[in-house]
């Protein structure tokens, strides 16, 4: 009596505690909403986390970019890069991201229920690297052309020669139109460079030192040529060259920008203190105003007070923004930069990573998973639709077979259904896809112990035994079969869990938690339920098995 | 009371040497699939791009095929399935030129071909996957070493539970029926994803289960039987195992069943999988798992074996041998 009060008590809490677990309730979240102000909102929900691909999201696993830019402290690049990431993530306002280092070289990060996976792609990729630098007023570029040209046929390359060494896909588009520069720019002419590279003039540009400008078709070619190494060379050490980071419709015509700029730059974005987007009331379009350190402000000052007259060139990430503004007087701790025809949220995107620092070098993606929110929902749907009919035949066949002890069973397998849900939410796991298929292949596994012990049952009372003593000797003797069975399932299953990836793992958790739940309904609370269907019937001499 | 096989006295043991035929036809069958075919990998192992589409209007398969041919992507495969809105388009190598650790130049190319041809906005991106080849060849891996390990600790457990002969029989149980499982992935042309690899772990777990629950009655049946060969042990296990064989096996498939028909096309390839391993499990627990376990004591008897051989028959002869003979006392 006081075994079957205390196993109810057992029972009861197990239930409690799961249903606890499962219990609706409101959670505050951080949103970004539709103006892009951030704003804590209040949901309520089952608090079992579902994983990305039932709730719609991006998995992306991230590493250095050593081909751009050569890390000279991998370990601590990749740290700071975290830290980074964390802060614009913030900023960007998704429920409950995940951003962790995997590994010892790799960043992964998960952003759940993601409207516009592309826009979360690019604020985690940017690297957000700001400059500010003056334009070259000596005309230094037109002075090194000739010997660029020079240099470029003491190596060879005439016409298409370059195209024959290295011909990217990119190349080969654009075939036609380099072929017909390649020929008019032959090797008496005025050289490859001279021919392709003109100072910026037209209808709507007007003579800005240090500015030059290549047909858009000719931008890769002469982006090529300009890294080979020795023609780098003969560039004066205090210029460097950089491209625009958008085309110049000219007319009917596209061209690309060129600048010839200091190698010094007057200011970067470590001195960025604070950064937002507005609309100009002038013009209309998209600005991003930010704010600079003290330190940062006095230096920037003073180079914009010494170069007033001069034109700045804005540089992110190694490409000038815009064309680059004249300095009309001393600029001190604030600045806009503009951004041409880009929406309010490109501007916002880019004032919050600008705002949470730039990467230390460019990361690559290396790996990208994405699902969407209508495809989870049709994914948690079907689960649900595949549990509910095969649960129905599990109840069928157990029924069918052992009568009123299947019917015990099944009333543990709604509780095993409990323990296991709420069993996960308690330690905090995340149904996945495949975990959602776990548990619907766990309701047909997880009637096995309760088989084993039937049957054992059912020989017990065949050799004449007792009803009494034969449910006390199969529960006995099915227990080393259940436990040795379920032992071996968890130990492929907890492989399953080391190696997996997200999906994966929610399975093998799934499957432990099952195997747990399950040994607990099947050994204890379907025996619980024997004990008082025999208490209530002390003259029974059959069973219905 | 319902029972199907109630006093079953099947000659399981027997018939062995048939079994042996229909192991050898399996696997001959699969060795020349996976030779012929190969395993077909999904782009999560081998790297590459995956990208599935809902259209408004049947697509244009010819003309994505071209387009994403032009922008230096090599053999795209565009597989409709569902109805005809609904594409997969994978790219298994990285575009022309690119780092193919780099994943996002091939899926930008996509993107463009797909917005080019179809319109930008007219269709609807399901799911997308990059993988880089160097992420990919960790997974797969990874992958392998998750299934060895997991041998090498079923093998211990079985050791310390058991003893070396029954987990080494077990486990060689199951390295049949992940072989049987590959050969038939390669027959019907299954993609090995992830999921796949998670079913035929799952596949080896549920086996090895069912193998433990013979064995578990072969230990038993070993102490208390008398005067019979083990052989014989071995065949009653097997027979008084039975009716709990056929119950969990059928409420186990019609899970899977009913997973394969509402799960979706994720989960469909898990439930195929496992569907197969469920038959192939119970197979090689029944005619791989025993006779592996007799050649191994007839080579190394155990403790077990020679003490029922040395007990006598109590006073009546042994039931002999044979299909359906006499009832189980």
């Amino acid at each position: 009596m006081h075994s079957i009060r205390n196993r109810l008590i057992l029972i009861g809490a197990l239930v409690a505690l799961s249903i606890f677990y499962l219990f609706p309730r409101s959670q505050t979240i951080r949103e970004r909403g539709q103006d892009g102000v951030m704003r804590d909102v209040v949901v309520t929900r089952v608090p079992l986390k579902r994983g990305l691909d039932l709730q719609g999201g991006m998995h992306l696993a991230l590493e250095l970019d050593q081909a751009r830019k050569v890390s000279a402290d991998p370990a601590r690049d990749i740290d700071l890069a975290l830290t980074v990431l964390r802060k614009r993530i913030d900023e960007f306002g998704v429920a409950e991201p995940l951003i962790q280092k995997s590994g010892s070289d790799r960043i992964v990060v998960e952003l759940a229920g993601i409207s516009d996976p592309a826009r979360a792609k690019a604020v985690v990729q940017r690297s957000a690297f700001l400059e500010f630098r003056i334009t070259d007023k000596a005309g230094a570029l037109d002075k090194v052309i000739p010997a660029m040209d020079r240099v470029l046929r003491s190596l060879g390359v005439q016409g298409g020669a370059v195209l024959a060494k290295t011909p990217t896909a990119v190349q080969k588009l654009l075939g036609d139109s380099t072929k017909k520069t390649d020929s008019s720019a032959a090797d008496t002419g005025p050289g490859i460079l001279a021919g392709l590279i003109q100072p910026a003039s037209g209808p709507n540009i007007g003579a800005m030192p240090g500015e030059y400008m290549v047909a858009e078709a000719a931008y890769p070619r002469v982006d090529s040529l300009l890294n080979i190494a020795e023609v780098q060379k003969t560039l004066p050490r205090n210029l460097s060259l950089r491209w625009a980071s958008a085309p110049l419709s000219v007319g009917v015509d596209s061209y690309r920008l060129l600048y010839a700029l200091d190698e010094r730059p007057i200011v970067t974005g470590t001195s960025l203190v604070d950064a937002s987007a507005q609309i100009d009331p002038l013009t209309n379009g998209a600005i991003v105003v930010f704010e600079l350190d003290r330190a940062g402000g006095r230096k920037f000052g003073a180079e914009t007070g010494r170069h007033v007259g001069d034109y700045m060139a804005i540089l992110l990430d190694d490409q000038v923004q815009g064309r680059p503004p004249v300095i009309q007087s001393r600029i001190d701790r604030r600045g806009q930069i503009t951004l041409g025809n880009k929406t309010l949220q490109e501007a916002q995107d880019l004032a919050l990573t600008l705002k949470a620092g730039a990467l230390p070098v460019p990361l690559k993606i290396v790996e990208e998973r994405q699902v969407s929110a209508s495809l989870g929902k049709d994914s948690i749907q079907q689960g649900i639709t595949a549990g509910v009919v095969g649960t129905a035949m599990v109840i069928l066949i157990m029924v069918g077979f052992y009568r009123m002890s299947g019917g015990l069973s099944i009333a543990a397998l709604g509780l095993y259904l409990l323990f296991t849900l709420g069993g996960l939410s308690m330690v905090g796991a995340t149904l996945t896809l495949p975990g959602l298929a776990g548990i619907v292949l766990s309701i047909g596994i997880a009637v096995d112990a309760n088989v084993l012990i039937f049957e054992r049952i059912r020989e017990e009372l065949i050799h004449g035994k007792t009803v009494r003593l034969s449910v006390d000797e199969g529960f006995k003797h099915a227990m080393n079969a259940i436990v040795d069975s379920n032992v071996a399932t968890v130990l492929t299953a907890l492989f399953l869990f080391q190696f997996g990836t997200g999906p994966v793992k929610g399975f093998a958790v799934t499957l432990i938690m099952g195997i747990a739940a399950s040994m607990i309904t099947a050994v204890f609370v379907t025996r619980t339920f024997f004990m008082i269907w025999l208490q209530r019937r002390p003259a029974l001499t059959t069973l219905s098995i | 009371m319902v029972r199907f096989f109630a006093n079953a006295n099947y000659d399981f043991v027997g018939v062995r040497r048939y079994a042996y035929g229909v192991t050898a036809v399996l696997l001959t069958v699969g060795f020349l699939a996976l030779l012929i075919r190969g395993i077909n990998y999904s782009v999560e192992f081998t790297g590459g791009t995956l990208v599935r589409i809902t259209t408004q209007a049947p697509m244009d398969v010819a003309k994505v095929r071209a387009g994403l041919e032009g922008q230096g992507i090599r053999g795209p495969e565009i597989v409709q399935f569902g109805n005809d809105r609904e594409y997969v388009i994978r790219a298994r190598t990285a575009k022309l030129g690119t780092d193919a650790d780099n994943t996002q130049e091939t899926r930008k190319a996509v993107t463009s071909v797909l917005d080019q041809v179809l319109g930008a906005g007219t269709y609807q991106v399901g799911r997308a996957e990059a993988v880089g080849p160097k992420v990919g060849g960790e997974l797969r891996q990874k992958a392998l070493l998750a299934i060895l390990l997991s041998f090498v600790a079923v093998l211990i457990y079985l050791a310390y539970r058991f003893e070396w002969r029954f987990g080494l029989a077990a486990v060689i149980a199951t390295a049949h029926d992940i072989l049987t499982t590959l050969g038939f992935i390669a027959v019907i042309k299954l993609e090995v994803s992830l999921v796949v690899v998670g079913a035929i772990l799952s596949m080896v777990g549920y086996s090895l289960n069912d193998t433990i629950i013979i064995f578990d009655r072969v230990r038993e049946n070993l102490r208390k039987m008398k005067g019979v060969t083990f052989e014989e042990v071995l065949n009653r296990s097997v027979n008084e195992t039975l009716p709990r064989s056929v119950l969990t096996h059928g409420t186990t498939l019609s899970s899977l069943l009913a997973l394969a028909i509402f799960g979706g096309e994720v989960i469909r390839p898990f439930a195929l999988v496992m569907f197969f391993g469920v038959f192939t499990g119970t197979f090689s627990s029944i005619y791989i798992a025993p006779p592996v376990l007799i050649w191994i004591e007839k080579k190394w008897p155990g403790a077990a074996v020679k003490a029922l051989a040395a007990r006598p028959a109590p006073n009546k002869p042994a039931p002999p041998a044979g299909r359906k003979a006499q009832p189980a006392t």
